[in-house]
């Protein structure tokens, strides 16, 4: 049930429209219900070819030998594709907003670097000659030693999933392993709490779980053209990314999608056009080619598992006064775009309270699983599940009921935020205080009182000053060593700091050079 | 064997669109000579319903009933660039583009009609049902139709707009991750009511009741489809879901719906919502986007309502059976905190 609460911020809206805000029925709502909306796979073509995908059995793995020559004879099959096939066999999807480096090829060639990697493509008359050529693909791997924990990852000897990144992070302007957030001073905050709480959370990677699986229909046009029919949910950066790999101009592709069976994120990889555009360019046909469920699941890229540490300090009214992140987004294999999501992260820090103090890394690591992707929430879902938790512990800690606890803590309009930026627009506290009546949660009348629009501002919009150099250096060393409690809500009673005077702010930090690796807004230019 | 009851609660922000900006949508749209509109896109429909939003948001800008248009999108040879139908950006970036394409349009529009009414453009207003009339004199009127056939075929004008919208690209400061993530962000609180058998350690929904702020409801019952489908697409992230059982050991990954869980209908539970409307000053009509940020209160406040019921925190999702039953064991039986 779903009710609009046109009461609240009524006086910030026009309410005199005349279609906005009603609930005109969809205009595809006719064809979803009765089947006959179009999706790619509709497109049955004269002649079609099916490509079937041949994926590396180990989880690294250097490649010896792949013999693919009974495969060439099996019965029906059109074309076997090799990465020596592929034109262009490095790129990553970021490249495109020129951020990042090309790390990962469409068929493997010397290596492996996770189970389902792909090698070899077959296209043949149908799935299942497709199938049989591919049984009698010999591939020989020297295995080689595999890391799947993102904190053995980052250890000094771990092996390396992806030379491209030696270290198995990514790198953050050309100088850092992982994504900075600095606010005030965290160690200051702890030593002047109450209570300083200390935990741990680990996310599970998900599957987008979409009714229609990643695929895609290339099929050779006129004058040289290719028309492709595609499941993508963002399709220039699929056009673009094609053009890329195979080489050749943008528009010599004419991409028709739009109508999607779910998306969640899982279809933003351009996972299956580039080699269906280059089956279809190999052999003048159509070409099909469409993830199984078992694929979609296992080797189309899930949601990836964050690990996320939080120390907080809280004093014995309810304020938190200071917050210290340390985040491990498990990027699998390849970047693709977690790289993008910790950034995103950093910038969701602390989640929507004013929290004086704040100190955050966010680190992108390589291991040998399924590369992740994008989806719902990315970035960001992991950290509030952690903030939230955490939230939770701090009421309990402290004897506060949760939603009084969360509206004392709430940001409001005017407050400065971690990222250096004011809150404007907030509607936390209401959101809050609205759920609390649906649910017939008493709140005490202070709190109920509260507003976004209130109390907001002043002190709380201020920057507060850095920490020390020495301090800076001396909490950077000891971040690394850091040692997670296990027992639940365990809560470690720190004395208070003597109070220090506030130093003269530093030198702000240089803007990035010209060039350095950053988001673009120049989507199609590859390099400036 | 006891069932215990608890409550839990978690309130959320999140960011609208593409985290630092830069990431443009265009749209166009036009009329055929019977005054009858179409929005040319890239932009995907997922099954969110896209194509809708952008359409009352095309109908309205124009002054036209909402029947008069179609969006017509994802061909890239007439749809313009899109970055496409993700971080919660399709509402708030195609929306505005669409808005800024129909407001040209519309110029267009009014100048031919002023024209074959024979009046300042300035002085004319849209019914929203298809007329065009002088404001203060209903009957002094024209048909969007009988505007379109004069623009075509005696004025020699394109009823037509261009729109683009882009928020510009923030930079990052290495050091301390100063940045300009977002323009507007959309609010949440959701509370969760669970049952939880202390000898099987399985979890039962019990309800929902959550209040969402979302800059404006563009359309309630595609708000209201995001808002119950993400609720329960984040219950179903807490408590069953995961490609890697033993995570971060990847072996025994589920390989079909069979051993993949998800939720069924025998598993749900009412979930009352509240809309709020704050609306964003550079959203269409004020929207944000309820997209994404919906799932995600869920999984927090089902796993604080666990602990409300049986005094055990489980910090690593997704919350089995197991995990749970472990916990209740670890700490010598449930322990039910004060009822709230």
């Amino acid at each position: 049930m779903l009710e609009l609460r046109k009461d609240i911020f009524a006086d910030e809206r026009d309410d005199n429209l005349k279609e906005i805000g009603k609930g005109t029925q969809r205009q595809d709502m006719l064809g979803h219900v009765t089947g006959t909306s179009t999706y790619f796979d509709d497109h049955k073509l004269q002649g079609m070819l099916h490509l079937k995908i041949v994926r590396s059995t180990h989880s690294h793995a250097r490649l010896r030998r792949i013999d693919t020559t009974d495969a060439e004879r099996s019965p029906g099959v059109r074309r076997i594709i090799r990465g020596a096939d592929v034109p262009r066999n490095l790129n990553t999807l970021l490249s495109l907003i020129n951020f990042g480096i090309d790390d990962e090829p469409t068929l493997a060639v010397d290596k492996v670097r996770y189970t389902g990697e792909p090698i070899v493509a077959v296209v043949a008359d149908s799935p299942r000659e497709a199938y049989e050529a591919m049984a009698k693909i010999r591939i020989d791997y020297e295995a080689l030693p595999t890391v799947f924990d993102v904190e053995e990852a980052l250890k000094p000897g771990a092996p390396v999933v992806n030379e491209t990144y030696p270290k198995n992070t990514f790198t953050y302007y050309d100088k850092y392993d992982h994504q900075k957030l600095r606010f005030g001073d965290v160690e200051r905050g702890f030593g002047e709490a109450d209570h300083v709480l200390e935990q741990r959370y680990q996310m599970s990677p998900i599957e987008h779980a979409p009714t229609e699986t990643n695929g895609s229909i290339a099929a050779p046009d006129t004058n040289g053209r290719y028309v492709v029919y595609t499941s993508t949910q963002a399709l220039f950066f699929s056009v673009d990314t094609c053009a890329k790999i195979l080489d050749v101009p943008s528009n010599t592709f004419h991409f028709i999608g739009g109508t999607v069976g779910g998306g969640f994120g899982g279809k933003v990889d351009t996972i299956t056009e580039p080699l269906a555009i280059l089956g279809a360019m190999l052999t003048g046909r159509p070409v099909r080619y469409m993830l199984g469920r078992e694929e979609e699941m296992q080797y189309g890229p899930p949601r990836g598992a964050e690990r996320i540490y939080i120390k907080d300090g809280v004093m014995r009214d309810g304020r938190v006064v200071a917050r210290k992140v340390r985040a491990y987004f498990d990027s699998g294999a390849y970047t693709r775009l977690s790289s993008y999501a910790a950034v995103k992260c950093a910038a969701h820090l602390p989640g929507p309270y004013t929290i004086p103090n704040v100190y955050g890394d966010v680190y992108c690591v390589f291991t040998n699983r399924t590369p992740a992707t994008a989806m719902r929430g990315f970035g960001v879902t992991a950290m509030d599940f952690a903030i939230e938790c955490q939230m939770d512990k701090l009421a309990n800690l402290v004897g506060m009921d949760p939603m009084e606890f969360r509206i004392l803590n709430a940001y409001r309009d005017g407050d400065m935020k971690a990222h250096r930026r004011e809150a404007k627009n907030t509607a936390l506290i209401e959101c809050v205080q609205v759920a609390a009546e649906k649910a017939k949660w008493p709140l005490r009348d202070e709190f109920r009182r509260a507003s976004s629009r209130k109390d907001g501002g002043g002190s709380r919009a201020a920057i507060p000053p850095p920490p020390r150099d020495a301090d800076a250096q001396r909490v950077a060393a000891s971040q690394q060593r850091t040692t997670y409690d296990r027992a639940p809500a365990a809560a470690v009673r720190e004395a208070p700091a003597a109070s220090q005077p506030s130093p003269p702010p530093p030198p702000r930090p240089q803007a990035p050079s010209h060039g350095a690796t950053r988001f673009s807004s120049v989507f199609g230019t590859r390099r400036r | 064997m006891t069932k215990h009851r608890g409550r839990g609660i978690a309130s959320i922000n999140y960011p609208i669109g593409m985290n630092l900006g830069g990431d443009p949508s265009q749209a166009l749209v036009h009329s055929n000579p019977s005054g009858k509109f179409t929005v040319s896109l890239s932009s995907i429909d997922l099954g969110q319903g896209m194509k809708s939003v952008t359409r009352q948001i095309c109908a309205e800008t124009l002054g036209v009933p909402v029947e008069d248009v179609y969006v017509d999108t994802a061909d890239s040879d007439t749809g313009p660039h899109c970055m496409g139908s993700f971080a919660s950006r399709a509402t708030h970036r195609v929306g505005n583009a669409v808005m800024a394409a129909a407001k040209e349009a519309r110029g267009v529009m009014m100048e031919a009609a002023a024209e074959e009414l024979e009046v300042n453009a300035a002085d004319l207003e849209t019914d929203g049902r298809g007329n065009i009339h002088i404001k203060g004199a209903p009957h002094r009127s024209i048909s969007t139709k009988d505007v379109a056939i004069a623009a075509q075929f005696k004025q020699g004008k394109t009823i037509s707009g261009r729109g683009i919208f882009l928020v510009p690209l923030s930079d990052v400061d290495p050091e301390t991750g100063e940045m300009s993530p977002a323009t507007c962000y959309a609010h949440a609180c959701l509370v969760a009511e669970v049952e939880v058998d202390d000898e099987t350690g399985e979890v039962a929904m019990v309800r929902m009741d959550s209040a969402y702020e979302l800059g404006r409801a563009l359309n309630p019952r595609l708000v209201e489809q995001q808002l119950v489908g993400g609720a329960w697409m984040g219950v179903s992230h807490a408590l069953y879901e995961t490609t890697e059982p033993y995570y971060p050991d990847s072996s025994h990954g589920p390989r079909d719906f069979v051993e993949y869980l998800m939720p069924g209908p025998g598993d749900i539970c009412p979930h009352d919502i509240a809309v709020l409307e704050r609306p964003a000053a550079d959203g269409p009509f004020g929207a944000k986007g309820p997209g994404e940020m919906c799932a995600n209160p869920a999984l927090p406040a089902v796993a604080n309502a666990i602990f409300n019921a049986v005094g055990v925190r489980i910090d690593e999702l997704p919350i089995t059976p197991e995990k749970v039953l472990r916990a209740i064991k670890a700490q010598g039986g449930a322990r039910s905190q004060p009822r709230r």
